[in-house]
């Protein structure tokens, strides 16, 4: 077979326009790295703010030029011949720089003050303490999500699916995961993160977490004690049973809004292959049985009064923190969204996604149905999926779609060019039965 | 001492050839099956060929099955072409100079481009659009030219036009009839089609065909002069005007009776013994009612290629296509067909159409004119309906009152989208009122 590159000319030159909004997003990277060298805090603020203002104006202005400017519907041309979307230098630098962010944010953390300065204000304003260095991360993280859940919504806005589910994941994330642990701060209560649970926040149910949430929180830690752990055990099922995993991992939580936003120009990259999907289930199981044993460790431990186990389950705990809950979703996560695309923890690493997976699988009445015998094998629909499956597999049999790992998007229902696929929940008899339509022994042979 | 294992040779590897050896590895697990494809060693969706110029697609990705898929289910691909047929010996020979021994040999050799004897075809920057090699061209003479025009007001003249457009060169595009489509969208359904190429700003010259084509001193198209007496210049000619069954390797086995196509018979079998014939190179000799001789399509390919394994198996079945459907995307516009919809009108067959005032969705549904007012069929545009749901009604003759009643039932499209049910209903009620129905209640969204 020729060469892909045979088969597709090279882009087209970008227009002023674009080439300006480009410059933008640039010049405010470049702000970002002029506030890190200076040390005068007045300029710092100055350079820090200007910065920003100028990678929101750049990134809204190149959204509204490729997508705003476009009459509504499937965008995605030169998706694999960019450089920055298929793995190109501008990918491998971009995936560089945000490793090295998250590297410097968790392990050396005195880099950043330059950036961190210029947020007291904001920082006391909303928690009434000043800056550090994770006050910067969640900013910086919740400006991603709606600056780019902007471009999502401009890029989807032919699917109300698509607009609904991107306005829940920016409220999520501005709401419950940035605004209202600022404000307990504020109001000298502990902060904590309404919309994280065990596994995925493990230490939430950790006995030292229960302990000073119930010490320092009072009725109100004691509420968020029981708001966790109802969440993880009761309501994750029921609502994992009504409408699978994506009422949480495409909906709600930070780390999929993250990915759904400025994951989204990444989401093709995620590996189809059958070599991968092993490798998925060879990892994140095992992540999820370990983050169980550990947390039952430790309150067996607490029970014992550290008789029985004595430092080990606390030490346990922090190595898995140190290798899952940093290194794996941080910087390989995040980092490397250029390269592996956008979910790279979900499908690999996350103990929730493990949990939500299962449950979908074997207990929910969620499905993505296929149209009878519509699909023409294009594979629109698998190179969309962030979680690497390979959809297409199922549709051109006429199968439903039942993974553990469909987070629920519905980016494939969206991009299919036939109206083949669509994400159901209904009755759980049949749910994994194919479409009679399409074999030739069980349809047009027999009848 | 065991006997050779039967060997089936498929010359071929599109959807009908692929679908039949799918099929009879699975119903005769033992058979030694080949593949032969001069054009590519594995599989690949030509329905897709247009995602991978547009850079939605790689070329990997619009592979049905992995690599190793072949090998695991032991089909040999032989990556080469097909050059002669000798049946009394019940041999083939290759352009690599082997020869291959069947049992049994179907030919699935696909189509080639129709072209009408124009003058000027021969020309560098002419070509039609149907396989890889014709992708290849299309990407190299295309690269930086300002216009090309598109012959051929059907499905993949309107592809061309939007790859072109994709890459900011001008479509111009010739349309033999007064609107788009004429062979399967009424006019009302061609006007939104219309719609969408006026949107995206691609000129359209209606009732004008191709007289000639014009070329310079090097022998490339300079211009083309149309049947109104307009010389257009452009430098690229694409025409797609149809394709036709391809005959090369069944012309060198006289006794192989051809017409348009190859010959077959409801088993798909040729006047040659061993020898069968299915999809786009198959000519049915008597057609069911209704249908036409060669089929030409995705779906119908898959049918064949299924059917036909069947006989070969030793389980004799005849080729029923059943229900008709098919489906298309027109730009960002969505079209789904079902049952007998024809363009113009029939005797003993009405319509009733709905359009949406302001956005690009329509419905039209063909019934019986008698007294029974069966639901023979649909054209959905913008609008998905359930494949299953469709088929049901038209095989069990449902009365159009019924459906109307019911048709949030086929309804298909993504949670959350507008639904017209209501208004559709309205618009019939007005229309219909001495028949006037009341809608059942709406399709639950959550439960």
């Amino acid at each position: 077979m020729p060469d892909a590159y045979q088969l597709a000319p090279p882009l087209p030159a970008r227009l002023p326009f674009e080439r300006a909004a480009l410059t933008a997003v640039a010049a405010g990277l470049l702000g970002l790295l002029l506030t890190l060298a200076d040390a005068d805090p007045h300029r710092q603020q100055t350079w820090f703010y200007a910065a920003l203002g100028l990678l929101s104006v750049g990134t809204l202005g190149w959204s509204w030029l490729k997508y705003g400017q476009q009459p509504a519907g499937v965008r995605q041309d030169g998706l694999w011949q960019c450089a920055s979307t298929s793995r190109g230098a501008a990918a491998w630098v971009t995936g560089l720089v945000l490793t090295g962010f998250y590297i410097i944010l968790y392990w050396f953390p005195d880099y950043l003050t330059h950036l961190i300065r210029p947020l007291d204000g904001f920082s006391h304003s909303l928690r009434g303490r000043p800056a550090d260095q994770w006050f910067l991360y969640g900013t910086f993280y919740t400006l991603a999500v709606a600056l780019m859940g902007a471009r999502a919504l401009w890029k989807y806005r032919h699917s109300r699916y698509q607009a609904i589910r991107t306005l829940s994941v920016m409220f999520f994330q501005t709401g419950f995961a940035f605004i209202l642990p600022g404000l307990l701060q504020l109001f000298q209560k502990p902060e904590f993160y309404f919309s994280y649970f065990w596994p995925l926040k493990y230490d939430y149910l950790f006995p030292s977490t229960v302990g000073y949430l119930i010490d320092n929180g009072q009725a109100l830690g004691v509420f968020m004690v029981f708001w966790g752990a109802a969440m993880s055990f009761i309501a994750t099922p029921i609502l994992t049973y009504f409408y699978g995993k994506r009422w949480y991992c495409s909906w709600v939580c930070g780390c999929g809004g993250l990915a759904e936003t400025a994951g989204d120009p990444y989401r093709h990259l995620a590996d189809k292959s059958r070599a991968a999907w092993r490798w998925e289930v060879r990892i994140i199981y095992p992540i999820f049985g370990l983050i169980i044993l550990i947390t039952a460790l430790l309150w067996l431990n607490t029970a014992t009064h550290n008789v029985l186990l004595g430092s080990i389950s606390g030490k346990a705990a922090q190595w898995y923190g140190f290798f899952i809950g940093s290194i794996f979703s941080g910087v390989v996560g995040v980092g490397f969204y250029p390269i592996f695309g956008s979910r790279v923890w979900c499908r690999f690493g996350c103990p929730m996604a493990a949990y939500l997976g299962l449950l979908q699988k074997h207990f929910s009445r969620f499905r993505i149905s296929t149209n009878g015998g519509q699909c023409i094998s294009c594979g629109n629909c698998s190179n969309a999926c962030e979680m690497g499956i390979d959809v297409q597999q199922y549709a051109q049999r006429g199968a439903p779609i039942v993974r553990a790992s469909c987070v629920g998007c519905g980016v494939c229902s969206t991009v299919c060019p036939r109206g083949v696929l669509n994400l159901e929940n209904g009755p759980r008899e049949g749910r994994l039965l194919a479409s009679t339509l399409i074999h030739a022994d069980s349809l047009r042979i027999l009848s | 001492m065991t006997a050779a294992p039967f060997h089936l040779v498929i010359i071929g590897n599109g959807i009908a050839g692929i679908s039949c050896a799918l099929t009879l590895r699975r119903l005769r697990p033992e058979a030694r099956i080949t593949i032969v494809s001069g054009e590519s060693l594995h599989h690949y969706a030509r329905t897709a060929l247009m995602y991978v110029y547009m850079g939605h697609l790689r070329l990997a990705d619009i592979k049905p099955y992995e690599d190793w898929f072949w090998r695991e289910n032991q089909l040999d691909l032989v990556h080469t072409t097909a050059t002669a047929l000798h049946p009394a010996g019940q041999r083939v020979s290759l352009s690599n100079g082997l020869t291959l021994s069947y049992d049994a040999l179907l030919l699935a050799t696909g189509s080639e481009s129709r072209f009408h004897d124009w003058p000027g075809q021969h020309l560098a920057g002419v070509q039609g659009f149907y396989n890889l090699s014709d992708l290849e061209a299309l990407s190299r003479d295309i690269h930086g030219i300002r216009r090309g025009v598109v012959v051929g007001g059907g499905l993949i003249g309107i592809e061309l036009a939007e790859m072109l457009h994709s890459r900011g060169i001008e479509p111009l595009l010739l349309v033999r009839d007064a609107h788009y489509w004429s062979s399967s969208l009424p006019p009302e359904e061609a006007a939104l089609v219309d719609y969408q190429i006026k949107q995206n700003q691609i000129p359209v010259r209606y009732h004008t065909e191709l007289r000639e084509i014009l070329g310079d001193a090097q022998g490339r198209v300079r211009a083309v002069r149309t049947t109104a007496g307009e010389e257009i210049a452009c430098q690229w000619v694409g025409l797609a005007t149809g394709v036709r069954p391809n005959l090369t390797l069944a012309r060198t086995a006289p006794a192989l009776e051809t017409d348009q196509g190859i010959l077959v018979d409801e088993y798909l079998k040729t006047t040659l013994p061993h020898v069968y014939a299915a999809g786009d190179c198959a000519q049915h000799r008597l057609p069911a009612a209704g249908e036409v001789p060669i089929e030409q399509l995705w779906y119908t390919g898959r049918m064949q290629g299924e059917t036909v394994a069947h006989t070969i198996a030793g389980q004799p079945a005849p080729y029923r296509r059943g229900i008709w459907f098919n489906s298309a995307k027109f730009f960002n516009l969505e079209y789904q067909t079902y049952g007998r919809a024809p363009v113009a009108p029939t005797d003993g067959l009405s319509s009733f159409y709905w359009q949406h005032p302001m956005r690009q969705v329509a419905l039209r549904i063909y019934f019986e004119t008698s007294d029974s007012q069966a639901v023979t069929g649909f054209n959905a545009l913008g609008l998905r309906l359930r494949h299953a749901v469709c088929e049901q009604w038209i095989r069990q003759r449902t009365p159009l009152t019924t459906v109307l009643a019911r048709l949030a039932e086929a309804n298909f499209d993504p949670e959350f989208f507008p639904r017209h049910e209501a208004a559709i209903v309205r618009a019939f009620n007005q229309q219909f009122p001495q028949q006037a129905i009341a809608i059942r209640p709406k399709r639950r969204l959550f439960f």
